[in-house]
C-alpha cells in the first residue's frame, strides 16, 4: 500500500500547503517575519554601527608645550574626542579607564616637545577602552590624522619637519578590531543574524504549536511520516528566508550603499544550506520544547551564542580558544565569512565552498537528531 | 515484558477480577485465560483483540493488564471515571502510545509493532478538538483527505460536507464553529477515509442533546455498514446506545459485557422511594447496613445495595406508616458503575494499607 512508503510526496505536499495557509492566516507572525529584519537593519545599521564621536577622553600631560596643547585641541576639533578631564598621575589614568569614565587616555611624556623639536620621534600613548572595539575604531583611525595635521601646521619648518615619516610615534594600546567593523561589514553579516533569529524561532514554534493546540494528536493518528512533517514545515519557511534576504540585500545596496562586489546570485544559492540549517535547528528544538514559550526560549538560547561567538559582534580572532571552538560549530560563523567573502571581497562560489561544508555538516547532524527526537507517539 | 514483574501486584489483581480467585495462582498465562472464554470465535471476527496491555507514566500504572475483544460492526462503549486510563488505552490502540507490555492485534495488525499499518484504517477522534482552528472546514477536510491519500478527494470532501450538512460552513474557520459543529467536523474528518475502526474519545463532551443524538445516529449508520466503533463516554444514556460496554477504573477493567449483562452481573437491588421529607429519609438510610447508595432523582430516591435481604431489613422500618411509597425497580447503569468504582477504590485503599503495613514490618525487622 502506497500509504506505507517512508516518504509520500502527496502527504508532504499537503503539509506544505497547510503550512502556507496557516502562515497567511497568522498575521502577527507574518508581520514579525518582515518586521524583525527591518527593525534589526535599523538598529544595527544605524544605531549600533554609527561611528561614535565625542568619546570622553582624559589627558595625562607632563609637557605643557604649545605642541602638546595643539594636539589636544586638534583631537577636540576632530569631533571624535571630547577632552573631559586632565589627569595628574598614572594611577588616575588607570582608574579612569577602568571605571569607564573615559574611553581614551592620552599620555604626553615629559620631554615631548624637546624630543619633537630635535626630531627624536617622541612617543604619544593613546590608551583606548577596547571593551567595545567598534566604538573606538573610528576615533583611533582619526587620531593619526589629527597628529600629523596638527604638527604639519605648528611645527616650524626650521625643525626640519617632513610630513612623512611622522615626527611622532603614536602608540595605540587597544586591540584593533581585525575585521575593522564598518557598516559594510555589519549589513551583510546582519543577513545571517536575522535569518538565524527569525527562522529558528518561527520553526521552533511550528511543531510545538501543533502539540500545544492538540492538533499533533490528530496528525499522529494519520499515516503521515516524520520526514514529511519536518520537511513540510521547513519548506514554506525557506521561502520566508529568501524574502528576508532580498529585503536585506536591497537595504544593503540602497539604504547603506554597501558595495556588492561579488555575485548576489551566488549568495542566494549558497544561503540555501544556511537557511535549511537554521530551520532544522528550529524544528529540532520544537521536538524538545513542551510549549511555545519554551520553544522561544530555546531558540534564544541558540541565537545568543550565534550572535556573540560567530564574529558578528566581536572579532572572531579576538575570542579565547574555547569561544572560537564553540563559534566554529555554529552555522552563522561560517555563513558570515561566506557572505562577507562574496559581497565584500568578491569571492566566487568555488572559493566560498570551504565555508559551506561546515554548515552542511551541521544541517545533517541536527536534522538527524530532530528526526530521532520527533516522536511518532505522544509519550 | 519487563513491566510485568514491576507491576506484579497490579497484575494479579487484574486477574482475580476477571477470572476469579483461582486464576491468581497461575499469573503467567493472561492470553490463554481470556481466549478460553471465546474459544469458538474466529480470530478474524475481532477488530480489536488485545490482552494484558499495560502502560505506565513515570512509574504510575495508568492502564493495567487490560484485555479487550471487540467484534466487527460492534459499537463498544468504554466507560470509567476521569483519569481511569480510557484515553491512554485508546491511544495505544491507534499507535499514538506504545504499550509497555501486553500483546494483541488491531484490525489484524500487531499493536506493538505495526502501528503504521493500523493507522490508515483507523479513524481517531481525540477528546479535545484537534483539527486546525485556523483552517476552514473545507481546508481541514481536504488536508485530512490528502493525509490518507484519498484518490478523488475533492468529491469526497464535497460529499462529506453535504452529508453532514456542513456546506454552509465550508469556508468558515474551524475555530469559529460552535462546539456541536466542531464535533461534527471532527467526526467527518475521522470518517472521511472510510476507516474500518473508529476510536472516539469522549466525542460528545459538552455537546447539546440534539447534536449528541445526531452524532449517535451517524455512528449507528456507520456500524450498520460494518464499521466498528470504540467510544468512550461519561453519559449513561450514550452507554445504553452501545452494543457492548466495558468499564475501567484506575487502570483496571472491572466489567465487560452487554448492558443487561453488566447490570445483572453486578447483582444490585434497587428501590425507588417517593413521598415527603426525602432528604431526611436519605440521611437516615445512608448509615444503615446493606444500604450502599442513596441517590436523589428528582422527586424520588434510589436506594440500592448488593445484599437484597440486608437492604430490605434496612428499609423495612421506613416502609410502613411513614407515607413513603416504595417500589422495587431495575438497577440503572449509573448505580452499577458507582458500585464498581467504589469497590475498586476500597480494594486499592486496602492494598495501599497492606503495602504500607508490609513495608513497615520489613523496615522494622532488621
Amino acid at each position: 500500500m502506497s500509504a506505507n512508503n517512508v516518504f509520500c510526496f502527496r502527504r508532504f505536499a499537503a503539509m506544505v500547503y497547510k503550512e502556507f495557509i496557516q502562515m497567511r492566516r497568522d498575521r502577527v507572525t507574518f508581520a514579525m517575519m518582515i518586521g524583525i529584519p527591518l527593525m534589526q537593519l535599523i538598529l544595527f545599521g544605524y544605531a549600533i554601527n554609527s561611528d561614535p564621536r565625542h568619546l570622553p577622553t582624559a589627558v595625562l600631560s607632563a609637557d605643557n608645550s604649545p605642541y602638546a596643547r595643539s594636539i589636544v585641541a586638534g583631537m577636540q576639533t576632530s569631533s571624535y574626542f571630547e577632552v573631559t578631564e586632565h589627569l595628574a598621575s598614572r594611577a588616575e589614568a588607570d582608574s579612569a579607564l577602568k571605571e569607564g569614565r573615559t574611553q581614551f587616555v592620552l599620555t604626553i611624556p615629559e620631554d615631548f616637545s624637546r624630543k619633537l623639536l630635535r626630531g627624536e620621534k617622541p612617543v604619544l600613548l593613546l590608551e583606548a577602552d577596547a571593551t567595545d572595539p567598534a566604538a573606538t575604531s573610528g576615533a583611533l583611525a582619526a587620531m593619526r590624522e589629527v597628529v600629523s595635521q596638527v604638527l604639519a601646521r605648528d611645527l616650524p619648518a626650521s625643525a626640519g619637519y617632513v610630513p612623512t615619516p611622522s615626527p611622532v610615534t603614536l602608540r595605540v594600546h587597544a586591540e584593533y578590531n581585525p575585521e575593522a567593523v564598518t557598516q559594510y561589514n555589519i549589513v551583510p553579516g546582519l543577513m545571517g543574524v536575522i535569518l538565524t533569529l527569525t527562522l529558528t524561532m518561527i520553526t521552533s514554534l511550528a511543531i510545538t504549536r501543533e502539540r500545544e493546540r492538540g492538533t499533533m494528536e490528530n496528525l499522529l493518528s494519520t499515516p503521515v511520516r516524520p520526514l514529511e512533517v519536518m520537511l513540510g514545515k521547513i519548506i514554506p519557511y525557506i521561502l520566508v528566508g529568501y524574502i528576508q534576504m532580498t529585503l536585506i540585500v536591497l537595504a544593503a545596496k540602497f539604504l547603506f550603499g554597501v558595495p556588492l562586489r561579488g555575485s548576489v546570485l551566488a549568495v542566494f544559492v549558497l544561503s540555501l544550506v544556511f537557511i535549511a540549517a537554521n530551520l532544522s535547528v528550529g524544528v529540532t528544538l520544537s521536538t524538545i520544547a513542551k510549549n511555545q514559550l519554551q520553544a522561544v526560549q530555546m531558540s534564544v538560547f541558540f541565537f545568543l551564542p550565534s550572535l556573540l561567538l560567530s564574529g558578528f559582534m566581536f572579532p572572531f580572532r579576538g575570542m579565547p580558544g574555547w569561544a572560537q571552538t564553540i563559534g566554529s560549530v555554529l552555522p552563522l560563523t561560517h555563513y558570515l565569512r561566506l557572505v562577507r567573502g562574496i559581497l565584500l571581497k568578491g569571492n566566487g562560489a568555488l572559493e566560498s565552498l570551504t565555508h559551506v561544508w561546515p554548515i552542511a555538516l551541521f544541517l545533517v547532524v541536527v536534522i538527524s537528531v530532530g528526526m530521532r527526537r520527533y516522536r511518532k507517539t505522544l509519550d | 515484558m519487563g513491566a510485568d514483574t514491576d507491576n506484579s501486584t497490579g497484575h494479579s489483581v487484574g486477574h482475580s477480577l476477571h477470572n476469579g480467585p483461582a486464576d491468581a495462582d497461575a499469573p503467567k498465562a493472561p492470553v490463554n485465560d481470556t481466549s478460553a472464554n471465546d474459544a469458538s470465535a474466529n480470530e478474524a471476527d475481532y477488530v480489536i483483540d488485545v490482552s494484558g496491555l499495560t502502560k505506565s507514566f513515570d512509574g504510575k500504572v495508568v492502564v493495567n493488564n487490560l484485555s479487550m475483544r471487540v467484534k466487527r460492526g460492534e459499537i463498544y462503549g468504554f466507560l470509567g471515571p476521569n483519569g481511569s486510563g480510557k484515553t491512554t488505552f485508546i491511544r495505544m490502540l491507534c499507535g499514538l502510545l506504545k504499550p509497555d507490555s501486553g500483546s494483541g492485534t488491531c484490525l489484524g495488525f500487531d499493536v506493538l509493532t505495526q502501528a503504521d499499518e493500523i493507522k490508515p484504517h483507523v479513524g481517531y477522534m481525540a477528546q479535545r478538538f484537534s483539527l486546525y482552528e485556523d483552517l476552514t472546514v473545507r481546508e481541514n477536510l481536504d488536508f485530512m483527505a490528502r493525509m490518507y491519500g484519498l484518490a478523488d478527494r475533492l468529491r469526497v470532501v464535497d460529499e462529506c460536507l453535504t452529508r453532514m450538512g456542513m456546506t454552509r460552513f465550508a469556508n468558515q474557520l474551524a475555530g469559529s464553529l460552535s462546539g456541536g459543529w466542531k464535533q461534527r467536523l471532527a467526526l467527518s474528518a475521522c470518517t472521511l477515509h472510510g476507516p474500518k475502526l473508529l476510536l472516539l474519545d469522549e466525542p460528545t463532551a459538552g455537546v447539546d442533546p440534539g447534536a449528541r443524538r445526531d452524532f449517535w445516529d451517524e455512528v449507528h449508520k456507520l456500524a450498520s455498514q460494518g464499521v466498528t466503533a470504540l467510544i468512550s463516554t461519561h453519559y449513561m444514556d450514550e452507554a445504553e446506545r452501545c452494543h457492548r460496554l466495558a468499564y475501567i477504573a484506575y487502570g483496571d477493567l472491572l466489567a465487560q459485557d452487554t448492558l443487561e449483562g453488566i447490570v445483572d452481573h453486578a447483582g444490585l437491588c434497587t428501590w425507588s422511594v417517593s413521598g415527603a421529607n426525602l432528604p431526611e429519609l436519605a440521611d437516615a438510610l445512608r448509615p444503615l447496613p446493606g444500604v450502599e447508595q442513596v441517590v436523589a432523582f428528582g422527586n424520588t430516591l434510589h436506594v440500592s445495595g448488593q445484599d437484597a435481604e440486608a437492604l430490605e431489613r434496612a428499609i423495612a422500618p421506613f416502609q410502613a406508616g411513614t407515607g413513603h411509597d416504595w417500589k422495587l425497580i431495575r438497577t440503572s447503569l449509573e448505580e452499577v458503575f458507582i458500585h464498581l468504582m467504589r469497590g475498586q477504590q476500597a480494594k486499592q485503599n486496602g492494598q495501599a494499607a497492606q503495602k504500607a503495613q508490609a513495608g513497615g514490618q520489613a523496615g522494622g525487622q532488621p
